[in-house]
């Protein structure tokens, strides 16, 4: 009897395996089932039935509360703070000292007035990578979607194309740009192959006139780009088909077809895609940090590298000071995450 | 199902309990203590390092030493600061902002066999680590004496046909450096640039001094604004920068510090402002590839001086096993160690029983016995306001400020006099937040 049963054949033997891992996961599963029910019936009992979604709840709101609430607290508290010392009961309180040193300014519009000149220096150069880049992102990547949306020979090797900057470090993205932009770099390599005027005078890319700022923007959207063109592809793709039919029928041109049927059922997706992105070129700073290092002078630094810098580089960190344009930060990010949860639930009840 | 369920919870329970037995049974054997170094490298004195901590633990077999490296603006300028403040710093760490960070160091003389031999040999440097008023502590080994000045392309000046100014005079001043350096760069064609300096405070104090700058008032305190040997050297460096004297990127393209190095080793600078430390870097790098040399530092009213240096390796103060750390740092101070740590890394020794016998340096390179001769030879001429300076517990606050302002002043965002301004105000916003 025990000859007949053994398996004569390789499809017999991987058939026997697979369901003895069957039975075995069968096995575990069933023990961890029990020893679930050892575990959440006394606390079911206990904390009764209706109260048990909090507790499922409660691992989660711990690690948010230790990771996120605690230290946005901690870091209001040091905002009210002054001094060297590292630890919240050793620091002076000094109330509101280090929001009036960052708003103490004669003339807003010219840094050089304010007591902390870095401070509004990065703020004026946020302001301006932010509109540039933020606009300049989501028009290319409606343009891009758009082209990706229709039956293009090798779409899909283009849409991995586009999406694969996405998949870089910020860091590498920065080293990669620096090398073609230095002066003994790539661009700059080519260019001397082209004219010899360039090998002995060659372009500052990262280093004069506005060149820095253009590039570091530049760059940022090409790093981004991707992620916003995937989700505009997926806003474009979930337009009807029958309305362009019905739009052709009626006579409309390519364009009013894009004004007045693509245009206004992308919106949704628009504004979500415009507040991600003012959310993340706010936040900017690892990418520009490894290109210009904020540089030249100060004309690439912005707000992160304003607190990491004052915070933890110099040799007396001013922690109080650095929490407080952190609060800064941290007010102008909420407001764009406000909105776009607002018109994400808009968007749902519409 | 009972009985089921109660097997499978006796199984739980042993699943549980096993490795907490377990591990607690690794406990109670008896390891080594083991100490943690935080360690930089700038050349390959991590590995003259491990091969001496090897032979150490070989003969004190209750001693393992790990070495942690980590890099130098990030992890020793920045990190471990915070960790020392938070209490989680390493026993021993090799540290440059030698007195600011002295609160942390750990006092090694109730530990050591011989506190006499410390003070004979590194005298005037276990000053340099004591925190204010504390006239005896012993914190550590300056096992890394610098000195700030300038390396030559000598081969450049010769297809150049220029004359290596310092060939012919035992004073020459910036301004004659900086005027040979640029027929030098403009003879040799594209590619190379006349002069650059490293990107710090602590670079451009030893110019600034040499050219009379004074840095204190008469109580000892930070005083740039009426400090003219400071604004002439000042304006000669903003002006060489913005008229490409100077290669423009080093201090206008970066934050923090930056080394032109690379760009020196790659024969694209003439005049190159940085210190004796590069010597291990540039046997390595250059070779025999061209030839450079350390020339004397640039004269002025002042005097010829660079900036004194260095790092140490010192003893921190939360370490669990300051006696085993004691003996880890006695067998590091010990002469014949030390002596082959200078031999084989190629550093200048503080040690002055080593210094004044000589270091019979490891490298066939003549250009790099030499250029370590010549760096012995600057340190009779730094001045005495150079080593104040240097002692000072602040220092990094000076030489930052001057470093980023200087830079705003190069890019056109400060006019020089705003700069200074804005050095001064830095100095005492930050000063000030020591106090609280």
């Amino acid at each position: 009897m025990m000859e007949a049963n053994r398996p004569r054949s390789i499809g017999e033997w991987i058939s026997a395996i697979r369901h003895g891992a069957e039975a075995l996961l069968i096995g575990i599963y069933s023990g961890l089932m029990i020893a679930l029910e050892i575990i959440i019936n006394p606390i079911q009992r206990w904390v009764g039935f209706r109260r048990m979604a909090y507790l499922f709840l409660l691992p989660n709101m711990a690690i948010f509360g230790i990771f996120v609430i605690f230290p946005m607290l901690l870091n209001f508290y040091y905002s009210m703070t002054s001094g060297v010392a590292l630890f919240p009961e050793d620091r002076t309180f000094v109330g509101t000292d280090n929001y009036e040193i960052l708003a103490d300014c004669d003339d807003f519009t010219d840094p050089n007035s304010c007591d902390e000149d870095f401070f509004w220096r990065a703020v004026y150069n946020t302001i301006v990578f932010v509109f540039f880049q933020v606009g300049g992102m989501v028009i290319m990547a409606l343009i891009t979607a758009l082209v990706l949306n229709r039956e293009i020979v090798g779409r899909g090797f283009f849409r991995s194309v586009y999406f694969y900057p996405v998949l870089l470090s910020p860091v590498v993205v920065g080293l990669i740009w620096r090398w073609i932009l230095q002066r003994y770099g790539v661009v700059n390599g080519v260019l001397a192959q082209i004219d010899p005027k360039y090998e002995a005078d060659p372009v500052l890319f990262l280093l004069k006139g506005d060149w820095p700022t253009f590039w570091v923007i530049m760059i940022s959207i090409w790093a981004q780009m991707g992620f916003f063109t995937l989700i505009l592809l997926a806003g474009l793709q979930s337009i009807p088909g029958v309305l362009y039919e019905a739009g052709s029928i009626d006579g409309a041109s390519p364009w009013q077809s894009f004004r007045f049927i693509t245009l206004p059922l992308l919106m949704p997706t628009m504004f979500v895609v415009l507040v991600l992105a003012l959310i993340r070129a706010v936040q900017v700073f690892d990418q520009v940090f490894v290109l210009t290092g904020g540089g030249p002078g100060t004309s690439t630094k912005y707000m992160v590298q304003y607190i990491y810098e004052t915070g933890m580089r110099n040799q007396i960190p001013r922690r109080g000071l650095a929490a407080a344009a952190s609060m800064v930060l941290g007010s102008v990010l909420f407001i764009f995450t406000f909105i776009q949860l607002w018109l994400g639930r808009k968007s749902e009840s519409v | 199902m009972k009985k089921l369920r109660n097997i499978f919870v006796l199984v739980l329970l042993v699943a549980l309990v096993l490795p907490i037995i377990a591990s607690s049974g690794e406990a109670k054997a008896q390891d080594p203590v083991e100490l943690r170094i935080t360690w930089y490298d700038d050349g390959i004195e991590g590995t003259v390092l491990r091969d001496l901590l090897d032979r150490f633990e070989a003969e004190n077999p209750d001693i393992k030493v790990v070495i942690d490296t980590v890099p130098y603006a990030a992890g020793i300028q920045e990190n471990l600061p915070v960790q020392l403040e938070a209490g989680e710093g390493p026993d021993i760490a090799r540290v440059t902002n030698l007195g600011g960070l002295s609160q942390y160091y750990l006092d090694l003389r109730p530990y050591l066999s011989d506190p006499a031999y410390w003070e004979e040999n590194f005298g005037p440097y276990l000053a340099w680590l004591r925190p204010e008023g504390d006239t005896e502590g012993i914190y550590g080994i300056q096992n890394q004496l610098t000195i700030t000045g300038p390396y030559i392309n000598r081969t450049l000046f010769e297809q150049a046909g220029v004359e290596v100014p310092s060939d012919t005079s035992d004073e020459v001043t910036w301004e004659q450096w900086a005027e040979a350096a640029r027929q030098v760069a403009e003879a040799v064609g594209p590619g190379v640039t006349a002069m650059a300096m490293d990107r710090s405070g602590h670079r451009f104090a030893g110019p600034a001094v040499s050219l009379g700058a004074t840095f204190f008032d008469e109580e000892g305190y930070p005083a740039l604004l009426e400090d003219e040997g400071f604004r002439q050297m000042a304006e000669l460096f903003v002006g060489w920068n913005q008229d490409g004297t100077m290669l423009y990127d080093v201090w206008a393209g970066a934050t923090g510090y930056a080394a032109p190095n690379e760009e020196f080793a790659n024969a694209q600078v003439v005049f190159y402002m940085s210190g004796s430390w590069q010597v291990p870097q540039f046997a390595n790098t250059i070779g025999d590839a061209f030839t450079w040399e350390v020339v004397p530092n640039p004269c002025g009213p002042g005097g010829c001086t660079g900036m004194p240096g260095g790092a140490a390796t010192v003893a921190i103060n939360t370490t669990e096993h300051p006696e085993e750390v004691a003996r880890v740092m006695e067998y590091l101070a010990s002469e014949e160690v030390l002596r082959e740590f200078h031999a084989r890394t190629l550093f200048v020794p503080a040690h002055i029983g080593i210094a004044s016998t000589g270091v019979e340096f490891e490298t066939d390179l003549d250009v790099a016995k030499a250029a370590l001769e010549m760096w012995t030879a600057q340190v009779p001429k730094i001045q005495p306001l150079a080593f104040d300076l240097q002692a000072y517990r602040y220092n990094s606050v000076l030489f930052n400020a001057i470093r980023d302002r200087l830079t705003q002043a190069i890019t056109g965002e400060l006019s020089l006099d705003d700069a200074i301004a804005r050095i001064q105000e830095d100095i005492d916003e930050q000063l000030a937040e020591a106090q609280n």
